[in-house]
C-alpha cells in the first residue's frame, strides 16, 4: 500500500518483478554470464546511486530480500512474478515457475505468478501449458520472444507454433499473455526491435490480453500505433519508468505519448524488480507532474486519478483482483522474514 | 617538426575521422559514445582501434555498420597505414573481427543467419531517422526563436545560414541538418524550401504541427536508445583497464584530459 502524502491509499500491483537466480554457479556458459551482467548494468546505470546493490547479492537475492523490497520496504500490495527460462544460459533455468511457485507459496496472497512457455518445444509447450495451469493455475504467461533455443535465437508471436499455444491458453482462460520486447538476434540485418507480430497475434486472439513490457521501447511509435488500433493490448512501464529520477522530462515526454495514444486505462507499472526497486519509483511518479509545455502540446496531463489507475487499478482489473477481499486477507496474513 | 609533431598531427587526423563514424542508431559519434576504447598510431605508422559497445548483446547489425564505417574512416588516412580493429566482449566478435579484417560484406560474414535482405535499406532506415530527428531539433529552434510556421517553412538555404541560435540541441544539430538535408537532395535548387519531408515532399504551413509530433516520436526512440546505451556502456567501461594510468587518445577523444595535463608528446607510443 502506498500511502501519498495526503493520506491516500493507493492500491499497488507490481505488473513486472523476478525472482532469479543468475549466480555464477547457475550460469552454464558464457551467455549466462553476460546476461545478468547485462542487467546489473541496467540497475547501475538507471538507478539513483543510494538503490546500488553488491552485484552478488544481485545475482541472487533472498526470498526474505524480495519480501522486504516489495512489501515491507517496498509500496506493493501485490506483485506479479514473471518466469523467464533460459535454459541455455543457466542450468536450472534464471527464474521458472516452479521456483518463482516456491518463493510465493509463503504468502499465497501476495503474488501472481505467471508462467512461460516456448512454442518451438511442439507438443511438449502445448503439454507444459497443462502443466502449469493444473499445477499453479496460473492466469498469465511471460513470452520471452528473444529467446535462443538450439539454433534459433528468436522466434515470433504469429508463428504457427505459437498460435497452438495461444489457442490452448484461451482455452484454459489463461488469459493474460505478457511480452517482452527486446531485441531479437535474428534475421541479424533486420532492425533489431520489432512490435508488429503484436499486432497480428493480438487481433487475432482478441479474447487474451497483450502486455507489452517496456512499451515496445525503443519502437515507442509503433506500440502507440498498435495500441490505438487494438483494445486488448497493453503497455507495462518496466524500464521506461526508471528514467523519471535521470531523466524526468523525457519520462515525461513518453508517458504523454502512451497517454495520448493508448489512454490511461491501458498503462501498467512494473517495477521489473530486482533491476529496480519499487518504493522510489512508485515515489518518484506520485510525485511528478508534467511540465506544462508537454502538458499543452499533447493535450494530456497525469492527474491523481490516472497515476491511481496505472499504479493497480488497470491490471487489477486485468487479472481480476478484488481490492477489498485482498485487503482483509493481508490482514490476516502479517509477514514475518529474517532481520537484515 | 620531428617525430612527435608528426605522431600528434597523425593521432589528430586519426581523431578527426573517427569522429565522423556515426552510430546509426543513435545518429551520434561513435567516439562521443565512448565505444572506441582505444584508438593508437603505433611508432611504424599502422593504426588499431579497440573497438567496445554497451551490451554483448547489442545488434551485430549495427555493431558491423560502426565497425564498417570505421574501416573506411581508416581507408581516408592521409599516409594509408596498415590498420587492424577489434571488436571486444560482443556475443559475435569473433565472426565480426575475421570478416572486418578480410573485407568481407555484411551478408558474407553472416551468410544464412542474415537473410536474403541487403544491409542498405537497414541503412537507409537510420539515415531516414536522422535525417528527421535533426530537422526537429532545428524546427524546434526556430519555433521558440519566435518564428512562425509560415515563416520557418518559408526559408531557403541562405534564410537558414544567417540563423544563430544559443548553445543547445538546436545549435548541434544545425550542420548536422544542413549536411543530411544536402547529401540527400544533391539537385535540389538554391531557392528550395529546406524543410521538406525525408521524400522530399513540401509540408503545408497549417500542418507543421502534426509534421512535428510525428518526429517527435523518432526522437523519443532515438533518445530512449541514446541514454541506455551511454548508462550501460558508463558502467561496462568503469571496469576497462587504465593503461599504465596515462591518458589514452580515448580521453582525448572524449575530452577527459584538463588543457594542462595535456602532454606536449604523442600520449600513445
Amino acid at each position: 500500500m502506498f500511502i501519498t502524502p495526503e493520506g491516500k491509499e493507493i492500491f499497488v500491483v507490481d505488473g513486472h518483478t523476478h525472482f532469479w537466480d543468475g549466480s555464477p554457479e547457475n550460469q552454464r556458459n558464457i551467455h549466462g554470464k553476460q546476461f545478468v551482467e547485462c542487467f546489473y548494468a541496467y540497475h547501475t546505470a538507471l538507478s539513483p546511486r543510494e538503490q546500488l546493490w553488491e552485484k552478488s547479492k544481485f545475482e541472487k537475492y533472498s526470498a526474505d530480500d524480495l519480501y522486504r523490497d516489495l512489501f515491507i520496504d517496498g509500496p506493493d500490495d501485490v506483485a506479479i512474478v514473471q518466469s523467464t527460462y533460459l535454459k541455455d544460459f543457466y542450468k536450472n533455468g534464471f527464474n521458472t515457475v516452479e521456483r518463482n511457485s516456491e518463493m510465493a507459496k509463503r504468502y499465497p496472497e501476495r503474488f501472481i505468478v505467471n508462467g512461460s512457455f516456448d512454442p518451438r518445444d511442439g507438443q511438449k509447450a502445448l503439454e507444459y501449458i497443462h502443466f502449469m495451469k493444473e499445477t499453479y493455475d496460473i492466469k498469465g504467461v511471460k513470452m520471452y520472444t528473444a529467446e535462443w533455443n538450439g539454433a534459433s535465437k528468436g522466434w515470433r508471436l504469429n508463428d504457427p507454433a505459437a498460435y497452438r499455444c495461444f489457442e490452448l491458453c484461451e482455452k484454459l482462460g489463461i488469459k493474460n499473455v505478457h511480452v517482452h520486447k527486446g531485441p531479437t538476434i535474428i534475421p541479424l540485418n533486420k532492425d533489431a526491435f520489432d512490435v508488429h507480430d503484436v499486432d497480428y497475434a493480438a487481433t487475432d486472439f482478441q479474447n487474451l490480453n497483450w502486455i507489452v513490457e517496456h512499451c515496445g521501447l525503443p519502437r515507442l511509435d509503433d506500440f502507440c500505433w498498435i495500441a490505438v488500433q487494438e483494445t486488448n493490448v497493453y503497455g507495462g512501464l518496466a524500464v521506461a519508468l526508471p528514467f523519471i529520477h535521470s531523466r524526468p522530462r523525457y519520462f515525461a515526454e513518453v508517458i504523454s505519448e502512451l497517454l495520448f495514444w493508448a489512454g490511461p486505462e491501458k498503462i501498467l507499472f512494473g517495477s521489473d524488480y530486482a533491476i529496480w526497486t519499487p518504493r522510489w519509483l512508485v515515489e518518484k511518479f506520485w510525485a511528478f507532474e508534467l511540465p506544462e509545455d508537454i502538458k499543452q502540446e499533447r493535450g494530456v496531463d497525469l492527474t491523481p486519478e490516472i497515476k491511481e489507475k496505472i499504479l493497480g487499478l488497470n491490471a487489477a482489473r486485468l487479472y481480476d483482483i478484488d481490492i477489498e477481499a485482498k485487503k482483509a486477507a493481508f490482514a490476516r496474513s502479517p509477514f514475518s522474514i529474517a532481520a537484515e | 617538426m620531428g617525430t612527435a609533431g608528426v605522431s600528434i598531427s597523425r593521432e589528430e587526423e586519426l581523431r578527426r575521422l573517427l569522429a565522423q563514424v556515426n552510430d546509426p542508431e543513435l545518429d551520434e559519434p561513435v567516439t562521443e559514445m565512448g565505444f572506441v576504447e582505444r584508438a593508437e598510431v603505433r611508432g611504424d605508422g599502422s593504426v588499431e582501434v579497440d573497438f567496445r559497445l554497451p551490451t554483448y548483446w547489442c545488434s551485430p547489425n549495427f555493431a558491423y555498420l560502426m565497425l564498417d564505417g570505421i574501416r573506411k574512416a581508416l581507408d581516408g588516412l592521409s599516409w594509408s597505414p596498415a590498420y587492424r580493429v577489434w571488436l571486444h566482449d560482443h556475443m559475435f566478435a569473433k565472426e565480426v573481427n575475421r570478416g572486418i579484417e578480410a573485407g568481407k560484406t555484411f551478408g558474407q560474414i553472416f551468410g544464412e543467419l542474415s537473410g536474403d535482405q541487403d544491409l542498405e535499406s537497414l541503412r537507409e532506415t537510420f539515415r531516414v531517422k536522422a535525417f528527421k530527428r535533426r530537422q526537429e531539433a532545428v524546427l524546434c529552434g526556430l519555433r521558440r526563436h519566435g518564428l512562425t510556421d509560415r515563416e520557418i517553412l518559408g526559408m531557403d538555404l541562405a534564410a537558414l545560414d544567417v540563423v544563430r541560435f544559443e548553445p543547445g540541441e538546436a545549435a548541434k544539430q544545425m550542420p548536422r541538418y544542413r549536411a543530411a538535408l544536402l547529401e540527400r537532395f544533391p539537385g535540389r535548387r538554391p531557392e528550395d524550401p529546406v524543410f521538406v519531408t525525408s521524400e522530399g515532399a513540401g509540408i503545408p504551413n497549417s500542418a507543421l504541427g502534426a509534421y512535428l509530433a510525428e518526429l517527435r516520436g523518432v526522437r523519443i526512440n532515438m533518445e530512449f536508445n541514446g541514454a541506455l546505451c551511454r548508462g550501460l556502456k558508463h558502467t561496462r567501461y568503469k571496469e576497462a583497464d587504465v593503461v599504465d594510468g596515462e591518458p589514452t587518445l580515448v580521453d582525448f577523444i572524449l575530452d577527459r584530459v584538463p588543457d594542462k595535463a595535456r602532454p606536449t608528446q604523442a600520449p600513445l607510443t
